[in-house]
């Protein structure tokens, strides 16, 4: 072993021979929930993570050669829109499945804004039984606070919690609570399931029907703006409220200097808070606006340099535990129309490693074990998924191996997912999944979506 | 010279120019009796409105005729022409497929007509934007300021009303610190966002400080359901701190203009008896856009098939 | 932006076929010819074709002053928006056209520096009758260079050019370029 902390060398009660399995050999293993950091072997034998050491005798199992390659827990979005229910021409559970294999994931967090929403167990049940079906990755619903997402009245919290589902997080997204008296009441009913009350911060009535960030691009482009302070206010609202409650809070994709200020000082002072923040708010500004493109329209949109530099600033301090997606399909026509008319939203499973690494890894914001921390680790462990964000002997393998110098063009006709909305088209990335294990099952081989069913 | 007319970013002060020049030698045209001129035969001009505006849309229609290209109007309201399910690009690529040499748009989508200069091969003058820009109106604003006062660079002039929700503002603003003009935005802070600083102009949130220094006055149409969405507490509060009034227009300099891009809402950004003063030149405005508009037609269809050649 | 429509740089100047005497002598000629043939005076309106036909008018009507004692209404024609080859070559600026106000029943004399194609007297043709009705139109060109592509030719030609169309005739005069000759040259690559 080599390295500057010695992996694990652990022994394996199982025999080897006759066993289904793969030797990832000569990789280096970095698995921040454990502090490992190491080049060496990670044997997958029966589905599980069976050893993590130095040569290890592969015996009949096939070995792939992953030297010059990161072994890493598999990726976990907290953050993923589908469209099954309701859109399937969008994106169905099966296809962000596939985006999600394909972006190294292992696990993804699905938002309850479908149609119809997921305010109910039967929904979070069907979700979560397509999500079964598809096999690629573990998929974890998320269910609504409020029946229909319009913040009156309680959605079937308790029933969704308790479905075979087990729903923890909580959200409207798409969508800010704007009764306070909503949010709290919504955070004291989730203590009694451990569930986790997550906001999409927006006051709608600062907000009054923006395009994008507020400011000197937003006057210039004569569009109106949503202020920084739309997400503040409800962030700062939210935190109060979870002081007052103890109840979990996550805020999703925070995005302004102000939200990250808030936030560390929130957890200072013990606030039970975390919060995500998406690649495409660390990557680009609303400078990306300058050409009306309906794909650069997000919502919360994209802001200054200013806030950009916060959010990576609170990735790179831990303010910010995790990297999400917020996944958003749009069909074709839906996006390409005028600016004003198209809806908020971009693709993002099959991106966001790759722009964690060019943009945050490389250019020296994040140690490769922080990026992974944010992308695996930290959403496992707020969504309670002790299977992922882990390479844990003895426990289930969900993996991802990637080349983190790999320099690729990203090209929307190659997703799996449905849709091809992103402003990334084109774009130059360094950093680019190789293998992705889910239960021991190769979804990804050699960069190619594999497609097993498990 | 260029192929599209988008913003006033795109214009430098010597392109602003040879527009008005172009314009002057135009004019000359329509004061004779045949107002026709053969210079775009066989071109095809199609006013593509998705906001209604009648004046707009009749002077273009009347300078490519005057220019005897053939006009094709095309007007629909744009949410239920999206509703309907006819896209903006369908309806972009349809005129494409009639042939058309230039697109006219108005639209109340912010960025609409870069939109379409992406899907269209034709040459798109952007005839309003959402709350973005009207280069047209800026430029004949521009030519009539010109004829005025011969040259733009050290006026003062004061834009008065809702530069927030304007393209007559932003275009303006572009135009005239181009030419060199000092430009002043007047108005109640809810509708002068401070950030207009970087196009180059002043802020003022009192016209009396400023009208003594003036050599223009334009006025901005305020819309009189602002009031009720509290950008300012009524019309008659709105009229008397930044309304053009007798008592204003006795403070002005002599020969300072009053502009305004119409329609106007008598009582509110401007008193019923001001417009008629002679030194108004609010109608000098609408016979200037049917000269300015036959110089951008001339100057955009009249160039090379590749666009530029200057 | 440049002024487009000249086409100075790819002009190579081969040899000096006029200078300022032999302009004087053939304009005069041009003023007593155009005085002949009207048998005097009267209806004569002598109009210049912009950019150089404008002085050349000048000078005429300047001459048939001197020897007739009549100043004769004089004006000047653009004809860029009149042209059949807009839209194939970048716009040109425009001038002012300076006509006097009726033409209904006059005799127009058109003047130009060069007769070519005959394309730019096609053009000022339509421009002379959309601004009234004259009796006649008349064509007094310095050179006639050949080549015409219309069924168009001058009543009284200073110096007749005859050239290849290869080659380019360029007009200069005081008024304009600062001195006062005719050149002919090689044109390289330019479209005349």
């Amino acid at each position: 072993m080599s390295g500057s902390q010695q992996a694990r060398s652990t022994s394996t009660p199982f025999a080897l021979g006759g066993m289904s399995g793969y030797l990832l050999k000569g990789g280096r293993v970095v698995d921040p929930s454990s502090g490992v950091d190491a080049v060496g072997d990670l044997l997958i034998a029966d589905r599980v993570i069976a050893e993590i050491g130095d040569s290890i005798d592969p015996g009949s199992i096939e070995v792939i050669d992953v030297s010059g390659l990161v072994v890493a827990p598999g990726l976990v979005d907290m953050h993923t829109h589908v469209r099954e229910p309701g859109r399937e021409d969008e994106e169905t559970i099966a296809s962000a499945a596939r985006a999600a294999a394909a972006g190294g994931y292992t696990a993804i967090c699905t938002m309850p804004n479908t149609d119809p929403v997921a305010d109910t167990a039967s929904v979070v049940e069907k979700v979560w039984a397509l999500g079964r079906e598809a096999g690629l990755v573990q998929v974890v619903p998320a269910g609504a606070l409020s029946k229909g997402l319009v913040g009156e009245s309680m959605a079937d919290i308790g029933e969704m919690a308790r479905s075979v589902a087990r729903v923890r997080l909580f959200t409207d997204d798409g969508k800010g609570v704007q009764s306070a008296l909503f949010a709290r009441r919504a955070m004291e009913y989730l203590i009694a399931f451990d569930g986790i009350y997550a906001e999409h911060c927006e006051d709608e009535s600062l907000a009054l029907g923006g395009q994008m960030h507020e400011g000197e691009r937003s006057i210039a482009l004569g569009m109106r703006g949503i202020p920084a302070e739309a997400e503040e206010l409800m962030a700062a609202r939210d935190v109060a409220l979870s002081r007052l409650t103890g109840c979990r809070l996550h805020l999703l994709h925070i995005s302004t200097a102000g939200t990250v200020e808030l936030v560390r000082r929130a957890k200072s002072e013990g606030v039970p808070v975390t919060c995500e923040a998406t690649p495409h708010h660390f990557t680009l500004t609303d400078e990306a606006l300058e050409g009306y493109d309906p794909n650069a329209k997000v919502n919360p949109p994209l802001r200054s340099e200013d806030h950009r530099d916060a959010v990576i600033a609170g990735l790179a301090d831990g303010t910010i535990d995790a990297i999400a997606t917020d996944h958003a399909p749009h069909a074709i026509e839906e996006k390409d129309i005028e600016f004003q008319y198209a809806p908020p939203g971009l693709v993002g499973l099959e991106t966001s490693l790759a722009l964690t690494l060019t943009e945050l890894f490389h250019k020296g914001h994040l140690s490769l074990s922080d990026a992974i921390e944010r992308l695996s680790c930290a959403p496992a462990r707020i969504l309670g998924l002790p299977d992922h964000g882990t390479l844990a002997v003895g426990g289930p393998a969900n993996v991802v191996v990637f080349d983190p110098d790999a320099s690729w063009e990203v090209d929307p006709h190659l997703f799996h997912s449905l849709s091809r909305n992103t402003p990334f088209g084109g774009r130059k990335v360094t950093g680019r999944v190789v293998h992705t294990f889910f239960n021991g099952n190769p979804t990804t081989r050699d960069s190619e979506l594999v497609g097993v069913s498990v | 010279m260029f192929k599209h007319l988008l913003s006033m970013d795109q214009l430098s002060a010597d392109d602003i120019t040879r527009v008005l020049d172009t314009a002057e030698s135009l004019r000359q045209v329509t004061d004779r009796p045949i107002k026709k001129l053969p210079t775009l035969r066989g071109r095809t001009v199609c006013n593509l409105f998705y906001e209604a505006s009648t004046r707009t849309r009749i002077s273009f229609e009347l300078a490519a005729k005057r220019l005897s290209a053939d006009v094709i109007n095309f007007s629909a309201d744009s949410k239920s022409s999206v509703a309907k399910g006819e896209s903006f690009k369908d309806t972009a690529w349809t005129l494409e497929a009639m042939g058309v040499d230039a697109i006219v748009v108005r639209h109340g989508s912010s960025g609409a007509p870069l939109q379409l200069s992406r899907w269209v091969k034709a040459s798109v003058l952007n005839a309003g934007d959402g709350w973005h820009e009207h280069p047209t109106q800026a430029l004949l604003d521009i030519f009539s300021i010109r004829e005025h006062f011969k040259d733009l660079s050290g006026l003062n002039v004061a834009i008065a009303g809702d530069v927030l929700h304007s393209r007559v503002a932003r275009s303006n603003v572009k135009g005239l610190v181009t030419m060199g003009a000092n430009v002043v935005l007047v108005g109640p802070p809810t509708l002068i966002p401070i950030q207009a600083r970087s196009w180059g102009a002043e802020i003022s949130y009192d016209l009396d400080s400023v009208i003594e220094d003036v050599d223009v006055c334009y006025l901005l149409r305020v819309q009189k359901e602002r009031a009720t969405e509290q950008l300012f507490p009524s019309n008659r509060e709105y009229a008397a701190n930044w309304g053009l009034d007798s008592r204003r227009v006795a403070k002005m300099k002599p020969d300072a203009l009053v502009m305004h891009p119409g329609p106007m809402n008598r009582g509110v950004e401007i008193s019923a008896d001001v417009s008629e003063l002679p030194r108004s030149i609010v109608l000098d405005q609408v016979s200037n856009g049917l000269a300015i508009r036959m110089s951008l037609l001339y100057l955009m269809l009249g160039g090379a098939e590749e666009g530029d050649v200057s | 932006m440049a002024q487009p429509g000249r086409k100075g740089d790819d002009f190579a100047v081969k040899a000096r076929v006029m200078e300022s005497d032999d302009i004087r002598r053939a304009l005069t000629r041009i003023a007593h010819e155009i005085v002949e043939a009207n048998k005097g005076t009267d209806d004569l309106v002598i109009v210049g074709i912009r950019t150089r036909g404008a002085p050349l008018a000048d000078r005429i009507a300047a001459d048939i002053a001197s020897f007739e004692g009549v100043d004769l209404p004089s004006g000047a024609l653009d004809v860029s928006l009149y042209r059949d080859d807009v839209g194939l070559r970048g716009p040109r600026n425009l001038e002012a056209t300076t006509v006097p106000a009726d033409l209904d029943g006059r005799v127009v004399v058109l003047v130009d520096d060069v007769l070519f194609t005959g394309r730019t007297i096609r053009a000022a043709f339509e421009a002379i009758l959309d601004l009234g009705r004259p009796k006649a139109i008349k064509l007094a060109v310095l050179v006639d260079r050949g080549h015409r592509e219309l069924p168009i030719r001058a009543d009284h030609v200073g110096k007749n050019l005859p050239t290849s169309s290869g080659e380019d005739v360029r007009v200069h005069l005081t008024e304009i370029d600062g001195e006062d000759a005719v050149l002919i040259g090689r044109k390289d690559g330019g479209v005349g």
